[in-house]
């Protein structure tokens, strides 16, 4: 047994990792227990990659069965990570065509959360360019979904959490790119509307994202940095620049467990107001950027999930559907600057429609935020999920480690469709993960 | 053919093995994939193909078959530019004590095979003038432990084979590199008890050989703390080391 956890560090469970070496192996360890389920890199950051039982770890189904270099198709196994595919295929002119905040996760998982990039409101997520996956089912057979065969499985698998089965393989698209480089506008915003207003002018840019100073209060409430995107053409790069610089890996890593001491409100309020006065100087004008600061601020710090204590975090992401979310967000980011305590920095940023019969996206905002595990924090979080639900937003299931199964209902009313298919692919009810006991399956 | 350089990697299926034709494919070179069961090289090849557009072989081999290495040579399209042996076996001591046959297929897997594989790729590389051999030996073979000196034996011959090898061929223009990896995750570690800040994984041993080749290193301990670690196990007097469990 091993005691893994996810991102968040909290909360940490026993399970049988296993690592199987081949897709008849991943057939035979999920058929032969009840609650397995698979692992991609374990960057969901609370219980979604850990099985009640076991958990089968997928990163080392690490090839690329086929690629296109005309049209950008791609074939490959689940456990490639992004940070691979962008390695390998941008400097080729191909890169995925949409990136969480995080290099660092898989194509399984990545499907599995249909994970969202600053490009949802307009490009949709992860799921949209993949066409077939290739799923061991909960009792050990292999099937494969698309839209057009079995596609109540294809659009349960896309953001299901890895419930419907383990992903082996998928056939995706990749977008054409002429380099490496983001030309990037900033916007400073001085409170939650204009925040909000200039998000909604970034509507028609390719990548938008707002980066908001929680520690801000009274007029200053929502006080952000947008920034804005678009992948640069080769014409706009200086002579003799290199189309697609790589991004190096993390050098500098979190070595230990830092004392919970040094995330205080005092420091995270320095640390924002330095953040947001450093980013207004550069607020105006537009500069070329690589893609990997742009796309991956925080993978520069390996392991950086570590200064929050042995205690680990909690992330907090919501989405407040358009009508009416001035107000709700307003009053959350009221509660979390008076509270004191909450990350850095939050994000906020516009979605669009999720493809998948679970897949966290709805039209409106999005914000994420981070909170050191410690007294008081479940309570809080409590009170804001109501401010949520009734608001008719939701929670997204690859950050959560804490919700009720109420916000949880109220939030996903395709849940009994999911439920059902699920059942059909898996009648003994043999994939179960630490999540879905938590929130899906019946006690 | 392709005026490209190329690696024919033995051992091709083990996780250092993938890794490392990874990194010669990412750099350029065309691949040959060598191992006992070529279905299990496909996806491999594939995948190399595929990411880098480089052209891939793959190649039936047998390491204790030493009686069709001449032929297997004989039969591969061209002399490679690079030969990397990756081949080996851990094995288990405890059953290797008193298990004839298994000490000897041990014995067999990590010295006399790889050896007699490189020597003769040797002389092709001699007569030619020019080439790359390299030996994936361990950190095991620096010293026999009680836990391990079947295994750490023949790794031990394997080593001494290479640093003469080297010191031989350096004349011909033929270079040799000599490769101990410490602890690596990788099918053979699995569910051991590695000591974390020790462990690599098997890119960084693949990138390792890459740059050794290129920089025509003679003996490349990966990670690079084996090497200190090594000369203190390899200074301890036999009165002391005998009474250390490991
Ligand atoms: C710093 C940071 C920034 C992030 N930013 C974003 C963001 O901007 N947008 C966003 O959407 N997400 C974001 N995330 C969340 C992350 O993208 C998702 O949690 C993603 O699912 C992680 O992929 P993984 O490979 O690490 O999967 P894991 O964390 O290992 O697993 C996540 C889920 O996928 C399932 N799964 C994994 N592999 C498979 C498989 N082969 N078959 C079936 N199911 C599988 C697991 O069962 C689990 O339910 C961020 C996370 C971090 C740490
Ligand atoms: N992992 C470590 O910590 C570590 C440390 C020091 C040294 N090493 C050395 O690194 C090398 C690679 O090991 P690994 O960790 O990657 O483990 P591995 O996957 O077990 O590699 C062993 C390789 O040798 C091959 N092999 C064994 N017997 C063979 C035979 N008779 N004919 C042809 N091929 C044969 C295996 O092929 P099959 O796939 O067909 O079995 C496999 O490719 C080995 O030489 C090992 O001794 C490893």
């Amino acid at each position: 047994m091993t005691l893994v956890s996810g991102w968040g560090r909290f909360p940490v469970v026993d399970t049988d990792l296993l690592r199987p070496r081949s897709f008849e192996a991943v057939g035979e360890a999920v058929a032969d227990v009840t609650g397995s389920v698979a692992r991609g890199n374990g960057r969901a950051y609370g219980d979604a990659a850990i099985g009640t039982a076991r958990t089968v770890a997928m990163t080392g189904f690490d090839r690329i069965r086929s690629f296109d270099p005309v049209t950008g198709r791609i074939r490959l196994e689940a456990g490639v990570l992004l940070a691979d595919l962008i390695d390998t295929f941008g400097p080729r002119g191909f890169l995925p065509f949409v990136v969480p905040g995080t290099r660092f996760v898989s194509v399984g998982g990545a499907i599995a959360a249909d994970v969202h990039g600053k490009n949802h409101h307009c490009e949709g997520g992860f799921g949209r360019y993949v066409d077939r996956i290739q799923l061991a089912t909960g009792e050990g057979e292999t099937i494969e979904v698309s839209r057009e065969q079995n596609s109540d499985a294809f659009f349960a698998t896309v953001g299901g959490m890895g419930l419907t089965g383990v992903i082996l393989e998928a056939s995706m698209r990749l977008r054409p790119v002429e380099t490496g480089w983001i030309r990037e506008r900033v916007i400073a915003a001085s409170d939650l509307d204009a925040a909000m207003r200039a998000l909604d002018a970034g509507d028609t840019a390719t990548y938008s994202v707002a980066w908001i100073d929680c520690a801000a209060r009274g007029r200053s409430l929502g006080r952000s940095l947008i920034y804005l995107g678009e992948h640069a053409g080769k014409d706009e790069l200086a002579d003799g620049a290199d189309a697609f610089p790589l991004g190096r890996n993390p050098g500098l890593a979190v070595p230990i467990d830092m004392p919970s001491m040094t995330l205080n409100r005092y420091s995270i309020r320095a640390f924002n107001e330095l953040y947001y006065r450093l980013g207004a100087r550069r607020a105006g004008g537009s500069q070329l950027v690589s893609l990997y600061p742009y796309f991956f601020p925080l993978d520069s710090l390996a392991d950086w999930n570590r200064i929050y204590g042995k205690r680990g975090f909690l992330q907090h992401q919501c989405v407040i559907p358009e009508a009416g979310a001035r107000d709700v967000l307003g009053d959350i980011l009221d509660r979390v600057a008076r509270r004191g305590d909450a990350s850095f920095l939050a994000v906020l940023k516009k979605l669009g429609q999720g493809d998948g019969l679970l897949s966290f996206p709805l039209p409106g905002y999005t914000l994420a935020l981070d909170f050191p595990v410690k007294g008081g924090i479940l309570e809080f979080l409590d009170e804001i999920d109501h401010l949520v639900v009734a608001a008719g937003g939701r929670l997204y299931l690859a950050k959560d480690a804490r919700q009720s199964r109420a916000t949880f209902e109220a939030g996903y009313p395709a849940l009994p469709r999911f439920n059902a298919i699920r059942k059909s692919l898996d009648p003994k009810g043999n994939i179960r993960s630490k999540l879905s006991q938590r929130l899906f399956d019946e006690v | 053919m392709t005026s490209r350089k190329s690696v024919l990697v033995l051992g091709g299926s083990s996780d250092i093995g993938r890794a490392a034709a990874r990194a010669f494919a990412r750099s350029g070179y065309d691949v040959g994939l060598a191992g006992r069961d070529v279905a299990v090289l496909e996806p491999d090849a594939a995948d190399l193909r595929a990411r880098y557009s480089v052209e891939v072989g793959v190649y039936r081999f047998d390491v204790l078959d030493t009686a069709a290495f001449e032929s297997f040579v004989g039969s591969l399209p061209a002399l490679p530019d690079v030969v990397i042996s990756i081949v080996g076996l851990l094995g288990t001591q405890e059953s290797a004590q008193s298990d004839l046959a298994h000490a000897t297929t041990i014995m067999r897997s990590n010295y006399e095979g790889p050896s007699l594989i490189l020597g003769l790729f040797a002389e092709k590389f001699l007569t030619r003038g020019s080439g790359t051999l390299v030996g994936v030996s361990s950190v095991a073979g620096d010293r026999g432990r009680a836990l391990n000196y079947i295994y750490g034996s023949a790794k031990a011959g394997f080593s001494a084979f290479l640093s003469g090898l080297r010191a031989r061929a350096s004349r011909g223009g033929v270079h040799v590199v000599t490769v101990k990896p410490g602890f690596v995750r990788t099918k053979m570690t699995e569910g051991m008890k590695l000591i974390g800040p020790l462990t690599v994984d098997a890119p960084v041993v693949g990138d390792a050989i890459l740059r050794a080749v290129e920089n025509k290193t003679d003996v490349v301990y990966v990670s690079g703390k084996w090497r200190l670690v090594m000369l203190i196990i390899k200074t301890l007097p036999e009165a002391v080391f005998k009474k250390l469990k490991f």
